[in-house]
């Protein structure tokens, strides 16, 4: 996985509650291999493309200089509904590489991580802020600086956010967690043997 | 207290005491890994088995993985081997090869038990009460009726599950949403679910695991209760919890794979300590009253956007919030919708009945009672939720109502809840569907989705539009 430490790029306001991850990615996209050449089209396909696949010139994301944003600046909700990765796979094939929202689909959230996507949580408030310094600066820049837990606005504003320190350490170091976990394997033995014994019903039954 | 020593152990609710069974461990980080009992895979998990056959891993417990295509499989051809394209086809074949390959339980197209996963999880005795049980899909909620942890996860997270049978989880927080009141006629599980829904909104629960109870869950069919945990993720919520009771016991026993002599009584027992302790605290409880429901239906394309049959749709304008306006402005638009107009009465131009959400034999039941003697006036498409459904419900005769109503009686499968197996909605069509989501393009691009229960969509079906299902119940 790309490792995540610092960033600064242009961001795409979407100043939209609820986004889903069938906007994200539409169903019909799922049946693809992630690594399809096309991957970076399918993103906010049917909010960005018509019926005969032209360009919505109203969608932001088809307007200069937006088109080469990394960083999404959402609402509330970003990324609910289906668990498809795809959505993730989409946004990184596309280029993003972090989404600011006030909360997103907790599915959606843990995918982001396995992608190398940083999902950073703001308040609304602070959000409408930097939406309004986006649409008002097209192609305004915002830094993030992961270790440090900073999100800097394009006026220089400076907010704090969480993120949990495990998930961290994976992005900044770009770790797959299977190799993490199987570090852990006697305890995880010991934790299913103990298990079967007191549990033993767990197992399916003979069918 | 004695002797600053707290000697009564902490009470705790239902979610918290199937989270602590399962806690392998906590590291200094504060994440935790949690043993996964059942993994349920689909023909949409190809990705997780690619990411474990390029890491060169196996799956670690293939008796606790059981896979069933449901999403890309074809519903209308008798040859169950016919998709809408070879694409399709690839990847409920790819399903078959990996379960091969790896080891796991698979029921294939020929085996009477496939099905949606969420559907054949419960009625095969594989989702147990106080289980943590995945699945690479967000409508993994719904095995939360049986009394299990139950949610979706990514198709990354199914790879980690597929090579270490567990998960590292951040605690979620617990919710209780206690449900009162008496349920009028015609007023379904599902329309109690949606009413949930459309009072904390479709963020409401994001970070929490729902635990529902009450005098209406009490009452409710195993059946009823997992319409109403499928839907906890239009909540936001990771998952959906039910109390086991005797309800409960009484639906699992027998099933195929449920435990049995020794075993189901070490089982029963450790169930029946799982409810809620008395002083269980929750992080946010909601009381919701049933007493005021109409049987409901959404009018936008969230399913927060829900109002019973006989309200008129909201004005945007009424929105104190500029971005619920601007979502409500934008639903009512996509849906071709007016403000202040009643639902009742718009033409509809296809059903759907079905999905994990409402394709049980209760559900087929329930829309039988209102096409039994009646004829469709549009397409409309009765998708069991399981071959197991199919077949219980032709032996009682139920294809035969749908028959000679004029509606489609199909094969098991995720259908036009989804829309990528063929079964869609044109563009802007207005479609009545029992499932679960009436996003934008959800059933179709450019498809107009109202949500709604099975009783509902079949009143549609026989009217041809929008109506209340109860004038169609009298004398029933």
């Amino acid at each position: 996985m790309q490792p995540f430490k610092k960033l600064v790029a242009a961001g795409l306001p979407l100043d939209r509650i609820n986004i889903d991850t069938d906007q994200i990615i539409p169903a019909r996209y799922l049946r693809k291999s992630r690594r399809h050449p096309d991957y970076a089209t399918y993103l906010f396909h049917d909010l960005r493309f018509d019926n005969d696949e032209n360009e919505k010139p109203e969608f932001i994301l088809n307007q200069e200089p937006y088109r080469k944003a990394e960083i999404i600046v959402a609402d509330v909700n970003f990324g609910c509904g289906s668990s498809r990765e795809g959505a993730v796979f989409a946004l990184a094939a596309y280029g993003f590489r972090s989404v600011i929202a006030a909360s997103f689909g907790d599915i959606h959230y843990n995918n982001c991580f396995k992608n190398g996507v940083l999902p950073i949580r703001l308040d609304e408030e602070t959000l409408a802020g930097l939406r309004a310094q986006l649409f008002d600066q097209p192609g305004a820049s915002i830094e993030i600086d992961l270790e440090a837990q900073i999100v800097t606005g394009p006026d220089g504003s400076q907010h704090a956010f969480d993120i949990d320190a495990f998930r961290k350490r994976c992005l900044l170091e770009g770790l797959d967690d299977i190799d993490l976990t199987l570090k852990h394997k006697d305890t995880m033995a010991a934790f299913e043997k103990a298990y079967e014994t007191n549990f033993s019903w767990t197992c399916p039954g003979q069918n | 207290m004695l002797l600053g020593i707290d000697i009564m152990p902490q009470p705790k609710n239902l979610f918290e005491k199937v989270w602590d069974a399962h806690m392998i461990l906590t590291n200094d980080e504060g994440q935790t890994l949690l043993f996964v009992d059942r993994h349920y895979c689909h023909d949409g998990s190809f990705h997780a088995f690619d990411m474990l056959s390029e890491s060169g891993r196996k799956v670690l417990r293939p008796d606790l993985t059981f896979g069933t295509p449901d999403h890309y499989v074809g519903t209308g051809s008798e040859d169950r081997a016919d998709f809408a394209d070879d694409e399709r086809g690839d990847l409920v074949r790819t399903l078959e090869k990996n379960a091969d390959k790896f080891g796991i339980n698979h029921f294939g197209l020929s085996d009477l038990r496939q099905g949606v996963a969420h559907v054949v999880g419960p009625e095969q005795g594989l989702s147990l009460p106080g289980l943590l049980i995945v699945c690479g899909d967000s409508h993994t909620s719904s095995h939360g009726a049986i009394g299990a942890f139950a949610f979706g996860i990514g198709a990354s997270e199914v790879a980690h599950v597929l090579a270490t049978q567990s998960l590292w989880q951040l605690k979620p927080k617990s919710m209780r949403i206690t449900i009162t009141g008496d349920r009028g006629i015609g007023v379904t599980a599902k329309d109690v679910i949606l009413g949930v829904i459309a009072r904390i909104s479709a963020a409401g629960a994001v970070g929490h695991a729902i635990e529902y109870g009450g005098p209406v869950i009490e009452a409710m069919s195993v059946e009823e209760r997992l319409t109403v945990c499928n839907m906890s993720i239009e909540a936001g919520a990771r998952a959906g919890m039910v109390a086991p009771d005797q309800t409960t016991i009484d639906y699992i026993k027998g099933k195929p794979f449920a435990p049995t002599g020794a075993a189901w009584d070490a089982a029963v027992a450790y169930w029946r300590m799982l409810p809620s302790d008395a002083g269980a605290t929750f992080d946010k409880e909601v009381e919701f009253d049933v007493g005021t429901l109409s049987p409901t239906l959404t009018w936008g394309t969230s399913p927060e956007d829900a109002i019973g049959i006989t309200e008129l749709i909201p004005d945007p304008a009424q929105e104190t919030d500029p971005q619920r306006r601007e979502a409500k402005q934008r639903s009512l638009d996509y849906m071709g919708l007016t403000a202040g107009k009643p639902l009742v009465g718009l033409t509809v131009d296809r059903v759907f009945i079905g999905s994990c959400t409402n394709g049980r034999i209760e559900d087929l039941r329930a829309a039988a009672s209102v096409a039994q003697g009646r004829k469709a006036k549009v397409p409309t498409l009765v998708v069991p939720g399981s071959g197991t459904v199919k077949a219980e419900a032709e032996a009682e005769g139920l294809d035969k109502i749908f028959t000679d109503a004029g509606f489609e009686w199909r094969h098991a499968g995720c259908s036009m809840c989804v829309g990528i197996n063929g079964d869609d909605v044109a563009p802007k069509e207005r479609s009545i569907s029992t499932s679960n989501r009436n996003f934008e393009g959800r059933q179709g691009p450019g498809a107009r989705t109202h949500l709604a229960g099975p009783e509902m969509a079949a009143a549609a079906a026989v009217t041809g539009c929008i109506t209340d299902v109860r004038d169609l119940l009298e004398g029933r």
